[in-house]
């Protein structure tokens, strides 16, 4: 699996350039300046002393943005990996009992996507303290859903499969029969869950913190845009501010969009070049969007 | 439980039930998070707000000896009143008049944009998956989801700085000229299409990938389906067999996550309002981030709600009557 997924060359190139991203966020930090000094006359276009020149704060750029590689890819990745458990539990639950249990936990779900994400998560971010805990609640508590009723619907074809049953006939609990017997099944579609939970988290997180919800004193990606603009970047054409830290924003979303669609070519034969097998094949899994 | 009335009444009820949770929400949120924001609130305007002003706020967010239920039917009431509360931001305007105000510009920005990403991406993803392994199957999803990795609200930053101020091709502040006043005349017509070009332009580039992809998948399922070989057999012209039997049948699930996507579009132009200026619902947002207007607040993320509800009960209906398969 993860052979094929590296010989696929979407998939590869998006490995490649995630893997450096993490790297950036992990080592980046020690190597660059301090982040919050005053280095040098503000707005300051780049110079050979700071590559990506400073912003309004007299801030380095690029210090500024390698260190918000840490804040936000990690705090990106942990919501990523919460919101698909989460969601995978729900949607697990209501796929393996179906009933009235399905009916009910669906509703949830249901709900949970038709209300539209930004403005809930304003409202909660805007009545909880500012801080990274406080972003990952809000992040998690309007992010679960999207994953829940994926999960569901693969849950749902998996439960009729002989070897469900013969699990249950051995006595297993249903929580076991979950999480050890059903889900391991889909691991590609909750490998991509991650992925997209992960792209949705740092999207998410990045839009709060523009708007100023979020830790105004940390440094993240979204916090660099928000001072941006708050320093009338635009205004006086001082792009150096926000180019950098919009592209790192990009690359990073591109790396997983790519990966993810490797991982759809490896995994969904409907997809794959040549395949010509009549009806319509499985869908590809569907795109999430963020502002 | 088949037909399409039946299934009617169902999504119907759905939507009711999604408007209560959206209610019940904006009653628990203020009521369950630590600290006490109606206490900031009352300290910062204790002097300006009239008495009567901070008896109903007090009311709002529960800052009351009434027992809970009264208070949630009380709620309930008000809202269905169109009683909002007073925004602080904009006091002593009333919050449904502070909304008012931007709502219709929000809808025309969001509306537009959708619209066209929509059909501008279902075009070149159909297009795409005609001609596949051409030039524009091969460039276009990858290019277009490297835009759309972009934050909506960045690229309209971009938008800004380059075309705006550096070019001084577009105006890059509010909805419409100074020089004009909103009405059915031609100027202003001008003002406000010039206006919109940049915050609707840079969304629908942001957006147009995810279609490009939903359609060109979609469109290679059913063109190998027995009914578009079968057209082929019978020697039908090509742009008919595009048009009447691939497109028309790969467009349902397009626009089944087209309702999702008007929550996600929605979003997005509340970002992209912000760097413009633009005079709708996220500039009001904003306002009432950095104004710590929490009934302001909550009465955006009220009408948003409910317009993203409306909207997405409007796609259901669309695809109840355009596919008969989902009136089960």
């Amino acid at each position: 699996m993860m052979r094929a997924l590296w010989e696929n060359p979407q998939a590869r190139a998006g490995l490649v350039v995630f893997g450096a991203m993490l790297a950036v966020a992990l080592v980046g930090p020690f190597l660059v300046a301090d982040p919050d000094a005053f280095v040098a006359r503000p707005l300051s276009p780049p110079s050979m002393d700071h590559l990506l020149g400073t912003t309004g704060q007299g801030q380095d750029v690029l210090a500024q943005t390698v260190v918000g590689a840490r804040t936000t890819l990690g705090l990106g990745v942990l919501v990523g990996l919460l919101v698909v458990a989460i969601g995978s539990v729900v949607g697990g639950l209501a796929g393996y009992f179906g009933g009235k249990v399905d009916e009910l936990l669906s509703l949830l779900i249901n709900v949970s996507l038709v209300l539209p994400g930004l403005p809930l998560m304003v409202v909660l971010a805007a009545y909880l303290p500012a801080g990274p805990g406080s972003m990952a609640a809000v992040l998690v508590v309007t992010g679960w859903a999207w994953n829940a009723r994926v999960v569901r619907s693969q849950v749902l074809s998996l439960r009729k499969r002989d070897f469900v049953d013969a699990a249950i006939v051995a006595g297993e609990s249903p929580l076991r029969v979950l999480v050890v017997e059903i889900l391991p099944n889909m691991a590609s579609l909750l490998g991509g869950a991650v992925i997209g939970a992960t792209t949705y988290a740092i999207g998410a997180q990045v839009g709060l913190e523009f708007l100023g919800l979020g830790d105004l004193s940390a440094i993240t990606w979204g916090t660099n845009l928000y001072w941006a603009t708050n320093d009338s970047a635009l205004l006086t054409g001082s792009w150096w501010t926000f180019v950098p830290t919009g592209a790192a924003i990009a690359l990073t979303g591109f790396a997983l969009a790519l990966l993810n669609f490797g991982l759809d070519g490896v995994t969904n034969p409907a997809l794959a070049a040549g395949a010509g097998t009549g009806a319509p094949g499985p869908q590809p899994t569907p795109v999430r969007r963020s502002p | 439980m088949t037909g399409l009335l039946p299934t009617l009444l169902r999504r119907l009820g759905f939507y009711a039930l999604a408007t209560w949770a959206a209610l019940t929400l904006n009653f628990v949120v203020p009521r369950l998070m630590p600290g006490d924001p109606a206490q900031a609130i009352f300290a910062r305007f204790q002097g300006s707000l009239d008495p009567a002003a901070l008896d109903a706020m007090r009311t709002a967010f529960g800052v009351s000896d009434t027992p809970i239920w009264s208070q949630y039917f009380q709620y309930l009431l008000h809202t269905a009143q169109g009683e909002l509360g007073t925004s602080l931001v904009y006091f002593p305007a009333p919050v449904t008049e502070v909304i008012g105000t931007g709502l219709l510009w929000t809808v025309f920005l969001a509306g537009v944009s959708v619209v066209v990403a929509f059909l501008v991406g279902s075009a070149l993803g159909a297009w795409a998956a005609w001609r596949r392994g051409g030039w524009l199957d091969r460039i276009g999803p990858p290019l277009l989801a490297l835009i759309g990795a972009f934050p909506y609200f960045w690229l309209a930053m971009v938008a800004v700085w380059a075309l705006g101020f550096q070019l001084g091709w577009f105006p890059v502040r509010h909805a419409y000229g100074v020089d004009v006043s909103p009405g059915w005349s031609l100027a202003f017509l001008v003002s406000m299409t010039q206006h919109a070009v940049l915050p609707a332009g840079t969304m629908v580039l942001a957006s147009l990938g995810g279609w490009l992809l939903t359609m060109r998948n979609t469109m290679v399922g059913v063109l190998d389906t027995d009914a578009v070989r079968y057209a082929h057999i019978r020697g039908l012209p090509p742009h008919r067999i595009l048009w009447h039997y691939a497109v028309r049948n790969a467009m349902l699930p397009s626009l089944t996550s087209f309702g999702m996507a008007i929550g996600f579009v929605l979003s997005g132009a509340l970002l992209t309002e912000i760097v413009f200026g633009y005079p709708g619902q996220g500039y009001l947002l904003l306002q009432a981030v950095r104004g710590q207007d929490y009934p302001l607040l909550q009465g955006l993320f009220l009408t948003i709600s409910l317009a993203v509800l409306a909207a997405n009960f409007g796609v259901d209906v669309l695809t109840l009557a355009l596919d008969p398969r989902t009136r089960r």
